[in-house]
C-alpha cells in the first residue's frame, strides 16, 4: 500500500459491510414508537385536563393547559400511526432472510 | 450564555405521583428503543452509522435534536432575559447558513467519499499523522463535552426534583450506556427523534402561557421596551460599529465571528453532528439532512427566547443581586410558576430527555472514531468485523464511565457555557481550518494537515492557558477570552497550512478526486431513488428556502 491509505480500499470496505447490513431490513419504523408513546401521554394529560382543579386552572394563566397539550399531543400521536398505516415502510429487499432468533417485536 | 452553577431552592418543582409517572414511561420507552433496535446491528456499520440507511427526516430530526441539548435550551433562555431578541442571532445567521452550506456544498465529498466519520475524511485528502491527531483530539473533546452535559444535567435535576448530584449522574449515565450499547448508533438516532417532540411538548406550553401571562407579544414588548429600552426588542439596532450594546458585538463581529468561523465550525465539522447525516440511507437524503433540520431550527428560537423574555418582564431584577434567580432559572422558573401537574411532567421529561440528547450524541460519536479510526486502523488491525462490534460495545461502557469522570471535573468552572466555548476553540475551530482549506485548496499539501491542525490547537491553547490565564494579555472576561483563542487558532492553522503547502509536496490529483472542490468521483452523483424527484426533496430548493426564510424572519425585528 502506498503512503497514503487508499481511497478504493476504503470505498470496497464500506460497499462490502452495507451489503452485508442489517439495518434496513430488521430495523423497526420509528413512527409505531412516537405514535404510541404521545396517544399514551396524550390520554393521561387529557384525562389530567378533564379533572383539573380550579387551582390548577389559575396557575395556568386561566387556561386548562393540561387538557389543550393532551389532545395536542394525542393529535400527534394519532398523526404518525396514520401516517404508518398509510404509507408503510417498503418492504425488505430480496435477499435478506430476517434470521430466527430475532426478538419479538 | 451561562448555564447554570448552580439553581435557586425555591424552584423545587411540585411534582407529584402524575408527573413521576410520565417520566417514568419515558424512561421505559427509551429502554425499549434500545432493546429494539439491537436486533438490526449485524455489521460494524450497523452499529456505527445504522447501515448507512435511515430516511431523511429521521436523521434531520436527530442532528436538529443532538444540538438541542439542555445547555442549548437553558442557555439560549438565559441569554434572551438578558441580551434580549439578539438571541436571534445565533439561530438566524449562527446556524441556518452553516447547515444550508454542510447540505449543498460538502455534503457530496462526505458521503460520496464513503468515509465513516470526519477524521476518516481527514485520512483521505491529507495523510495518517492527521488522521490520528484529529482522532485523538476528537475523542478527547467528545468525552469532556459529554461530562459536561452530564454535569448540568445533575444541577438542574438537584435543583428542580431534589436528587442528589450524583443520582442524577449515575441514573442518566447508565440508560445511555443501556440504549447505545444495545442498538447502537440507530438506538441513539431514534431516541433523538423521539426527544425532539418530547421537547416540544415542554417548551411550547410553557411559552403560550407565559405570552398569556404578561398580556401577549404587545404587552411583553410594551413593558421590556419601557424597562430596558428599544433595542433590547430588536437584532439590529445598537449593532452598528463603535455604538455600545450589551452584548459587546457589532454587525461585522455577528457575521463574522458568529456567522462564519464558530458557526461553520460547529455545523460542519463536528462529527457529532455530520454523524448524524452520514447515516441516511443515500445522498440525496444525507444532503436533505441539514436542511431538512434548517426548518425546525428557524423556529425554535421563539421557543427559548420568549420564556427568557416573560422571566426578564415577570422578575425584572432577574440575574442581578436584587434576586435570587439567575438569568439560567427562567425556563425552570416559569415551570414552577405556570404548570400545573402533569404537563409539568411532560416539561421535566422533555428536559431530561435534552440532556440526555446532548450526552448521548458525543458518546455516539466517541465510540465510532475511537474504535473505527483509532483501534481499528493503529491498535488491532485487520481482525473480523464481529470483533470490532464487540470492541465499539465496550467502548461506549469505557467512554460514559470516563463522562462521569469528566462531569466532576466540569463542577470546577464557575461558568459552564464559557467551559463548552473554550472546549470548542480548542479543538472544533483548528479542526475547521484545516478542513476548509483542504476542501477548497488543491494545493494543501500532504502535511499541511497534521501541521496545521496542531499549530491552530496549540494556538488557541497558549492564548488562553499562558497568555489569558497569566495575565499577559488584558481580556476582560472568559468568553471573550475564548473568542480571542477562536480567532488565534484559525489564523495560525491557516498561515501554517500554506507555509507548510508551500515546501512539501501536493498530493497527487488522480488521489484528490471526490475529496476536493471542483474534482468529481462516481460517488458524488447517484440517479435519484424513486420518489425523491418531488420538487420537495430538492436539496436546493430546501436549502435556498431557508435562508430566505431565515433572512425574512430578521425583517419584523429590524426595525
Amino acid at each position: 500500500m502506498s503512503e497514503f491509505y487508499s481511497e478504493k480500499d476504503l470505498q470496497r470496505e464500506v460497499t462490502e459491510l452495507q451489503g452485508k447490513s442489517a439495518t434496513a431490513a430488521r430495523l423497526f419504523d420509528i413512527r409505531r414508537i412516537i405514535g404510541g408513546l404521545f396517544v399514551i401521554y396524550g390520554v393521561i394529560v387529557t384525562i389530567a385536563g378533564f379533572t383539573a382543579s380550579d387551582a390548577d386552572i389559575d396557575k395556568a394563566a386561566g387556561v386548562n393547559i393540561n387538557l389543550w397539550t393532551g389532545l395536542g399531543m394525542l393529535l400527534l400521536g394519532l398523526f404518525f400511526l396514520a401516517w404508518l398505516k398509510l404509507r408503510p415502510a417498503a418492504p425488505a429487499p430480496p435477499g435478506v432472510e430476517p434470521e430466527g432468533d430475532d426478538l419479538a417485536e | 450564555m451561562q448555564t447554570p452553577t448552580y439553581l435557586s431552592a425555591e424552584l423545587r418543582l411540585p411534582t407529584n405521583w402524575l408527573d413521576y409517572t410520565i417520566l417514568g414511561i419515558y424512561f421505559l420507552v427509551v429502554l425499549g428503543i434500545g432493546f429494539a433496535a439491537r436486533r438490526s446491528v449485524k455489521t460494524s456499520l450497523d452499529f456505527f452509522l445504522s447501515g448507512r440507511s435511515l430516511p431523511a427526516w429521521v436523521t434531520g430530526l436527530a442532528f436538529i435534536a443532538a444540538n438541542l441539548g439542555a445547555t442549548e435550551i437553558l442557555g439560549m433562555a438565559a441569554n434572551s432575559a438578558q441580551y434580549g431578541v439578539y438571541t436571534t442571532h445565533w439561530y438566524w445567521i449562527g446556524a441556518i447558513p452553516a447547515m444550508v452550506f454542510l447540505g449543498l456544498v460538502m455534503m457530496p465529498f462526505y458521503y460520496g467519499s464513503k468515509v465513516r466519520s470526519v477524521p476518516e475524511f481527514l485520512l483521505m485528502r491529507f495523510d495518517r499523522a492527521a488522521h490520528l491527531l484529529s482522532s485523538v483530539l476528537f475523542a478527547f473533546a467528545a468525552i469532556l463535552i459529554a461530562g459536561v452535559n452530564l454535569y448540568a444535567l445533575a444541577i438542574v435535576v438537584e435543583a428542580l426534583l431534589g436528587w442528589p448530584e450524583w443520582v442524577a449522574i449515575v441514573v442518566a449515565g447508565f440508560f445511555v450506556l443501556a440504549y447505545i450499547t444495545l442498538g447502537g448508533l440507530s438506538s441513539a438516532i431514534y431516541n433523538e427523534v423521539l426527544q425532539f417532540f418530547v421537547i416540544l411538548a415542554a417548551l411550547i406550553p410553557i411559552t403560550v402561557l407565559g405570552l398569556k401571562k404578561v398580556g401577549g407579544w404587545d404587552g411583553l414588548s410594551d413593558s421590556l421596551t419601557k424597562s430596558h429600552g428599544a433595542d433590547f426588542m430588536t437584532s439590529w439596532g445598537g449593532t452598528g460599529i463603535g455604538s455600545d450594546n450589551p452584548l459587546g458585538a457589532n454587525w461585522l463581529t455577528i457575521v463574522l465571528g458568529l456567522g462564519f468561523v464558530l458557526s461553520f465550525g460547529y455545523w460542519t465539522t463536528n462529527f457529532a453532528e455530520v454523524q448524524r447525516a452520514l447515516s441516511a440511507k443515500n445522498l440525496s437524503a444525507a444532503q436533505r439532512t441539514p436542511l431538512i433540520a434548517a426548518f425546525p431550527k428557524i423556529f425554535i428560537v421563539f421557543l427559548v427566547m420568549i420564556p427568557g423574555l416573560v422571566a426578564a418582564v415577570l422578575v425584572p431584577k432577574i440575574g442581578t443581586s436584587g434576586s435570587d434567580l439567575q438569568y439560567n432559572d427562567a425556563i425552570p422558573y416559569l415551570m414552577s410558576q405556570l404548570l400545573p401537574n402533569g404537563v409539568l411532567g411532560i416539561a421535566v421529561t422533555g428536559l431530561l430527555a435534552a440532556f440526555m440528547a446532548g450526552m448521548a450524541a458525543n458518546v455516539s460519536s466517541f465510540n465510532t472514531v475511537f474504535t473505527t479510526d483509532i483501534w481499528a486502523k493503529y491498535v488491532v488491525k485487520g481482525r473480523e468485523d464481529e470483533y470490532y462490534v464487540r470492541f465499539g460495545r465496550l467502548i461506549t461502557a469505557v467512554g460514559v464511565l470516563a463522562s462521569i469522570g469528566t462531569a466532576f471535573l466540569a463542577r470546577s468552572f464557575s461558568n459552564i457555557m464559557a467551559y463548552l466555548q473554550t472546549l470548542f476553540s480548542f479543538f472544533n475551530v483548528p479542526m475547521f481550518v484545516v478542513f476548509i482549506i483542504g476542501m477548497f485548496w488543491k494545493r494543501a499539501s500532504m502535511k499541511s494537515g497534521f501541521w496545521g491542525l496542531l499549530a491552530g490547537t496549540t494556538a488557541a491553547m497558549v492564548n488562553y492557558f499562558v497568555l489569558y490565564k497569566q495575565d499577559i494579555i488584558d481580556i476582560p472576561s472568559d468568553q471573550g477570552a475564548n473568542f480571542v483563542s477562536a480567532i488565534a487558532g484559525f489564523v495560525a492553522g491557516a498561515v501554517v497550512m500554506v507555509a507548510v503547502s508551500l515546501f512539501t509536496a501536493p498530493k497527487p490529483t488522480q488521489e484528490l478526486q471526490g475529496l476536493v472542490y471542483g474534482t468529481r468521483s462516481p460517488g458524488m452523483t447517484e440517479p435519484p431513488a424513486p420518489g425523491d424527484e418531488a420538487w420537495y426533496r430538492k436539496p436546493a430548493l430546501l436549502g435556498w428556502g431557508a435562508v430566505v426564510l431565515a433572512a425574512a424572519c430578521y425583517i419584523p425585528f429590524s426595525f
